[in-house]
């Protein structure tokens, strides 16, 4: 007689079962591609130059987002201040194009390039320098206390350059003089990519190359991953700590700028321009994987893709009254299902 | 980063002292009660140097009212060492339950519980004030449970992040949500206005001479601020024995080491949520009576500026320190009601300074709160147990060294 052999692998295969929320989960990210099919099927011209807009805005968040990424990476540390050095950058941007270069009156195509380099540069030697001040002054002191006093700092910091901007340009909005012109670069069955968005994407996919070269490949880099997984192990490797979170901070701060000067070549800007886009980059860096380079610019695009289709879709959608709702509704929901984000690694937690 | 762990045990000296602790606390007590006679005695017509004048009674009704935040917001923050930067949530949803249970803004309907100076015919729910208050801090406590349930399990920062989501989000909820459907519920840009405003009823007034109403009555401020002054006195009673409670150790034990609490058999889950909501409820019963004291609930109120205010009383005056953060909430609202406008018109008139106070009243605060961090983190009046968790460090920072790559 032989005794039957007990179920026990049995019921470890029902746990696995899916639970209630992945479901809820699927279903929901299945409910957005049938609206986002139907509106395809509906107007597919009106739904690719939505998804033009959104690549656009998209590319700036990627920028900004990847700021974040970096000074977290390095400090664990959200950088509020960040948002608001992208503002102002910005504005300053919009002062060297019009009152340093001139730029608002001329037509010459090798002129208008040279001054958007110029005013590049510039910009993001600005915002590379705002950056770093910002570090030194505010969160070195406080790097050997609890984490909360460094964000706590960060707020604080993020309200003061906000208002040197308000000091200096005031409420009124500033923009750019219309130097790219609005016609469309080529045309795709009736999709038109127009100059001044086509060169936001053009200056950003360099940035990006440029910016994973160096964190991959150059010293400086490597001195800054080893810095972000263990700043004491790094120091006694002999890296230089302090000057590496600067540099970090002068790298986020040129990305800040650079996203500065390409938004205001699209958009309005005021001095509290950067607080409500600096938190949607946020929420961009922490979709795509927080201290993760490509999952920032993921996030961005992403970001961008969703906020174009809420404002931009003809059928069933929520509209801009919303989106601020929807894009920290998203923020909400990765954080606490996915809070490693799109890319990112499951890490414990230390609880 | 200290890794040295805190010697608590440390042996009290016994001793007789003068109880000045007792003696200030009474004494700023019976000012404190006394002051609209004060006020209307002397005080408001005297000058003083740079700031002018006296703060009015209205300005000291909004000074208790955003102390009472401050406190309700200490417990989350101070107490439990959970950084909320969307505390403007709970003031809205407070405020927008008195607007809902005391005004006339579901004209379907016809509903009065007890309600006092409201005329009989008024369509509308009308409740008691005093009741709507109960209610309010009660809604705001669950959507303060609502809120933490799904992300009080996160790190310090990301929490702080999903708060600020949430008080991004219910503003702007508040501010579209006039037609859900066809059903108007907030009333969109406008806010809900009039709001009841709190009294006794016509029994109390025949036969103690309570006021029915006061807004009918000529003395409307003074007894707003008297009945702000006993809501606040009762806050700061129950934040007191929270602290010292059970749950009130368990909080401040989760904030200097979350391990160990888990450890020491503290529930996270459970301390951390009871913390929201104790936090969330004072912000309610606050909000209810702010919005009844200006007679209405408007979305242009709730931004996260407020947060960021109210998270300054707190630091300023020292996290987990009652007593500083009712200072440090009295300073920075008088500057913000009245201060800064009356210091910026000196400094205008007297020096040959031409400078905007009030319109950089923000960065005063960001500039506030980064030189405090900098150089006293501890606050103005420290709590003790606190400022040696900052002068010796915590076991949480290498906990939190954890990499996320």
């Amino acid at each position: 007689m032989t005794v039957e052999a007990r179920p026990e692998p049995r019921l470890r295969t029902r746990r696995k079962r899916p639970d209630v929320l992945s479901v809820l989960g699927i279903l929901f990210v299945l409910v957005i591609v049938a609206w986002l099919l139907v509106n395809l099927i509906d107007d597919p011209q009106q739904f690719f130059n939505v998804a033009l807009i959104g690549l656009t805005t998209g590319s700036v968040y990627a920028l900004v987002a990847l700021g974040y990424t970096l000074v977290y990476g390095i400090l664990q540390l959200i950088n509020f201040a960040h948002g608001d050095v992208f503002a102002l950058s910005g504005l300053v941007a919009s002062s060297i194009m019009i009152s340093l270069f001139d730029l608002s009156g001329t037509e010459a195509v090798v002129v208008i390039g040279l001054g958007l380099v110029g005013t590049l540069a510039l910009t993001m030697a600005f915002a590379a320098t705002l950056n770093a001040s910002i570090e030194f002054i505010g969160y070195r002191r406080l790097r050997g206390q609890p984490r909360l006093t460094m964000l706590i700092s960060a707020v604080g910091m993020s309200f003061i350059v906000q208002n040197i901007s308000l000091a200096i340009y005031d409420v009124n909005y500033r923009s750019a003089p219309p130097l790219i012109s609005t016609e469309p670069a080529f045309t795709i069955g009736g999709v038109s990519m127009s100059w001044n968005k086509l060169v936001v994407v053009l200056i950003t996919i360099p940035v990006l190359i440029g910016l994973t070269w160096m964190v991959r490949s150059t010293k400086q880099g490597k001195a800054m991953r080893a810095t972000a997984q263990d700043q004491d192990a790094a120091a006694m490797m002999g890296i230089n700590v302090n000057r590496t979170i600067s540099f970090t901070f002068l790298l986020a701060g040129a990305l800040a700028g650079s996203a500065g000067v390409l938004y205001l070549l699209q958009f309005q800007m005021r001095y509290d321009t950067g607080f409500e886009l600096g938190l949607i980059a946020f929420t961009a860096a922490v979709l795509g994987g927080i201290g993760n380079l490509a999952g920032a610019t993921l996030g961005g695009l992403i970001i961008g893709f969703i906020q174009a289709f809420n404002e931009g879709l003809p059928i069933g959608s929520p509209g801009s009254d919303w989106t601020r709702s929807i894009v920290f509704g998203i923020l909400i929901a990765i954080l606490v299902f996915r809070p490693e984000g799109l890319l990112g690694e499951r890490t414990p937690e230390g609880v | 980063m200290a890794t040295e762990t805190t010697p608590t045990n440390a042996v009290r000296k016994p001793s007789v002292k003068i109880p000045w602790g007792w003696i200030i606390g009474i004494a700023a007590l019976a000012l404190a009660a006394l002051y609209p006679v004060l006020y209307e005695e002397k005080l408001g017509d005297m000058s003083i140097p740079v700031f002018r004048e006296w703060p009015s009674v209205s300005t000291a009704v909004i000074m208790i009212v955003f102390i009472m935040m401050a406190v309700g917001l200490n417990i989350v923050v101070g107490y439990s060492g959970l950084l909320d930067l969307g505390y403007v949530a709970f003031y809205a949803v407070g405020a927008y339950t008195a607007g809902w249970l005391a005004s006339g803004h579901f004209q379907q309907v016809k509903v009065h519980i007890l309600s006092s100076g409201v005329g009989p015919d008024l369509r509308g729910i009308h409740v008691n004030m005093w009741m709507v208050l109960l209610v309010a801090g009660t809604i705001t406590a669950v959507a303060g449970i609502l809120i933490g349930l799904p992300t009080l399990r996160l790190r310090g920062d990301y929490l702080a992040i999903v708060t600020l989501g949430f008080g991004e989000i219910i503003p702007q909820f508040v501010r579209n949500a006039d037609n859900l459907g066809g059903f108007n519920l907030t009333a969109g840009t406008f806010g809900i206005n009039p709001i009841d405003s709190p009294g006794f009823g016509e029994a109390l007034n025949d036969s103690l001479g309570l006021p029915i109403s006061f807004q009918q009555s000529f003395e409307k401020i003074n007894l707003f601020y008297w009945s702000a002054l006993v809501l606040l006195l009762f806050t700061i009673f129950c934040s007191l024995r929270l602290r010292d409670s059970r749950l009130g150790r368990a909080w401040i034990a989760i904030r200097e080491d979350e391990t160990a609490a888990a450890a020491m058999g503290v529930p996270l889950m459970r301390t951390k949520t009871a913390a929201y909501a104790l936090g969330a409820f004072f912000g309610g019963i606050a909000g209810a009576f702010y919005a009844s004291f200006k007679g209405g609930a408007f979305p242009s109120e709730f931004f996260f500026n407020i947060s960021v205010f109210l998270l300054c009383m707190v630091i300023l005056g020292g996290m987990g320190s009652v007593w500083g953060v009712v200072l440090a909430g009295a300073i920075l609202t008088y500057l913000n009601q009245e201060g800064l406008s009356n210091l910026g018109g000196w400094l205008n008139n007297e020096t040959p300074l031409d400078f905007e106070v009030a319109k950089y009243q923000f960065g005063i605060y960001g500039a506030i709160i980064v030189l405090m961090m900098l150089f006293r983190p501890v606050g103005l009046i420290p709590e003790s147990r606190r400022k040696r968790e900052i002068e010796e460090g915590t076991a949480t920072d290498t906990l939190y060294g954890e990499r996320h790559e």
